[in-house]
């Protein structure tokens, strides 16, 4: 199973050197890196090579690493359905740079696309509409990034003297705490349980 | 007066627009669909989506592992635990856990016993939604002897929580074994009995046969899943194709649509029944051959026995240790997807060798099926909108999640 995989990634990547960085083969999932400004070529390509035959597009979604440059994946999930085979496609952008859409390709990517927009805020240059999807009407900020608090901004109430539901900002009554559970002896090498191992 | 008549520019088009929902008993939960109509023809549906927007994936980053499990029951809820299953095969493969072998019969018997609790819900609702108001009474009947099931087997009759990453929570009792058998036993001729209010029914055929049409290639383009394709002639079921736990050692049918209609994907749901009381059967007869543990043991994802823990030391703190702070997951990233009811349901898992997942991606099966509204309606009636809504098997919980 990993043979094949390993074999149909060397063949994208032969076949698309100038678009693609990385494929690998981890936990028998092909995963494929490639480059942001390329995805409708690399989409186009797989959904149409005889090897692929990717027709059909599983999900689209971000991912957030505040501490890079290029904070976020965008995240294609790709299934053939002819040859029940699995891509993962991943590209890297930030809060201002678009990525291409690919709704042109794939009809479903228009909401795939419009929700990574909406949670994350990444953009998709030529999406026919890009608007927030799942958020409320007029929701402000990007609520899956790292740095969004879990509680929110704005909490909603019915107000019984104005007669209509009113935002106001988050009152916690007890402050957020996310308890950190790690261990500081986890992975940790004690003086002299080295040799341990070694005997 | 005749000049002014002629001189009037062509009579313009006028459509007008209306919404349906966010409460309307036809939109299968909270749904605000825009509509605009020509007269009564649709001319474009603009789904408006997030009404059950809950943040999901935001709130099981900030949980543990096993914190995080609950979550699955609440997105469809109608099946839930095919969902836990999901994202524990998604953490088992990042983590290379093993799950004994009456776990995975028992995870088995129970994604079917949520297949067939989803689409009698589903199928008599559409029903219930073109105008038959019986076959949802009879069909509850069965659904809450199955909910029974549920409850004896996790304690709950939908929030299950049962399905841990190594196995499931208890063992099943073996009168529990021995009821879901006889239960397999009668439910065939409730569902003949169901089938014969609609299957041959002039209204209800009248009402589904021909209408949102699903030809192969839009199945694929649109990213649909599990009976929209099936329905369209794909023989296409992850159960078949990419088996997991034991499918690959059960017999069963799958069945196909011919046409791509609401009829035919009803026809689909209704012999997947018959089906996945096959398959219970077998899990059945499965369970009372094979005995032993469910879950792993020595193993530090899951608990120690509790007569361990009046011994050992190691094993009282492993359980403290488990259940405050939690198991931590290799780093790395993993796709998992089961056969839910509706669909292809995936967790993408991002892990970062901590006790919290780092990101999950919760791919619903609904998602991509709702997105094609617009496609599907446009040019229909708008009595059609909502025998096409109910044929596509739409629950909220995991479309907003």
């Amino acid at each position: 199973m990993s043979q094949s995989l390993e074999d149909l990634g060397a063949h994208i990547k032969s076949s698309m050197t100038n678009a693609i960085e990385d494929v690998g083969v981890a936990f028998g999932e092909l995963t494929i890196t490639a480059r942001a400004e390329q995805i409708p070529a690399v989409i186009t390509f797989l959904r149409d090579d005889p090897r692929g035959r990717f027709t059909t597009l599983i999900d689209i979604c971000g991912v957030d690493y505040p501490e890079r440059t290029n904070r976020f994946d965008v995240v294609y999930h790709l299934l053939s359905m002819h040859l029940n085979q699995r891509v993962r496609i991943k590209v890297e952008t930030n809060e201002d740079t678009p990525v291409p859409s690919i709704a042109s390709i794939y009809p479903c990517a228009d909401w795939f696309e419009r929700e990574a927009f909406d949670m994350y805020g990444i953009l998709f240059a030529n999406h026919p509409d890009l608007r927030r999807l799942l958020t409320d009407y007029g929701f402000q900020g990007y609520p899956l990034r790292k740095d969004f608090p879990l509680s929110g901004h704005v909490e909603v109430r019915y107000d019984a003297e104005q007669q209509r539901v009113i935002y106001e900002p988050v009152k916690l009554t007890q402050a957020f705490r996310n308890f950190d559970f790690l261990s500081p002896w986890e992975g940790m090498t004690l003086p002299g349980d080295e040799k341990a191992k070694e005997g | 007066m005749a000049d002014s008549v002629s001189n009037a520019p062509a009579e313009e088009k006028r459509t007008f627009t209306i919404n349906f929902g966010p409460q309307h008993p036809a939109a299968h939960g909270v749904l605000r669909l825009v509509l605009e109509l020509d007269g009564e023809i649709v001319e474009r549906v603009d789904p408006h989506i997030g009404l059950l927007h809950r943040g999901t994936e935001k709130l099981i980053e900030y949980k543990t592992y096993l914190q995080a499990i609950p979550y699955f029951d609440r997105l469809d809820y109608v099946a839930p635990m095919n969902q836990e299953h999901a994202f524990c095969l998604a953490i088992e493969k990042l983590a290379g856990i093993d799950v004994p072998r009456r776990a995975q019969i028992i995870r088995v018997l129970y994604s079917e016993i949520g297949r067939i609790l989803n689409h009698l819900l589903n199928v008599t609702t559409q029903a219930l939604d073109v105008g038959a108001l019986t076959p949802p009474l009879w069909g509850f009947e069965e659904r809450e002897k199955l909910m029974v099931f549920y409850e004896r087997a996790s304690g709950s009759r939908m929030h299950a929580n049962y399905v841990r990453p190594g196995g499931v929570h208890q063992d099943l009792t073996p009168q529990l074994v021995d009821d879901i058998g006889e239960w397999c036993e009668q439910f065939p001729q409730k569902l003949r009995d169901i089938e014969t209010l609609l299957t041959g029914n002039r209204i209800f055929k009248q009402r589904n046969v021909d209408i949102g049409l699903v030809t192969r290639e839009d199945a694929l383009k649109w990213g649909f899943s599990g009976v929209m394709v099936r329905g369209s002639g794909m023989a296409w079921d992850l159960r078949r194709s990419q088996p997991y736990e034991i499918y690959n050692e059960l017999d069963f049918k799958i069945p196909l649509g011919k046409n791509g209609d609401c009829y035919d994907r009803y026809l689909c749901r209704v012999e997947e029944m018959y089906e996945s009381t096959k398959i219970m059967q077998q899990c059945v007869k499965l369970l009372k051959q094979t005995p032993g543990p469910v879950m792993p043991e020595k193993s530090k994802y899951a608990p120690p026995r509790r007569a361990e823990m009046k011994q050992s030391m190691e094993a009282l703190i492993h359980h403290f240790k488990l259940y405050t702070e939690g198991f931590h997951v290799p780093a790395g990233e993993a796709y998992a997807a089961v056969e839910a009811p509706k669909g292809e349901f995936g967790v993408y898992l991002v892990a970062d060798g901590t006790n919290k997942p780092y990101r999950v991606k919760i791919r619903a099966p609904g998602f991509p099926h709702l997105a094609s509204m617009d496609y599907l309606c446009k040019g229909h009636m708008l009595a059609d909108v909502s025998a096409v809504l109910g044929s596509l098997d739409i629950v909220f919980g995991e479309i907003d999640r």
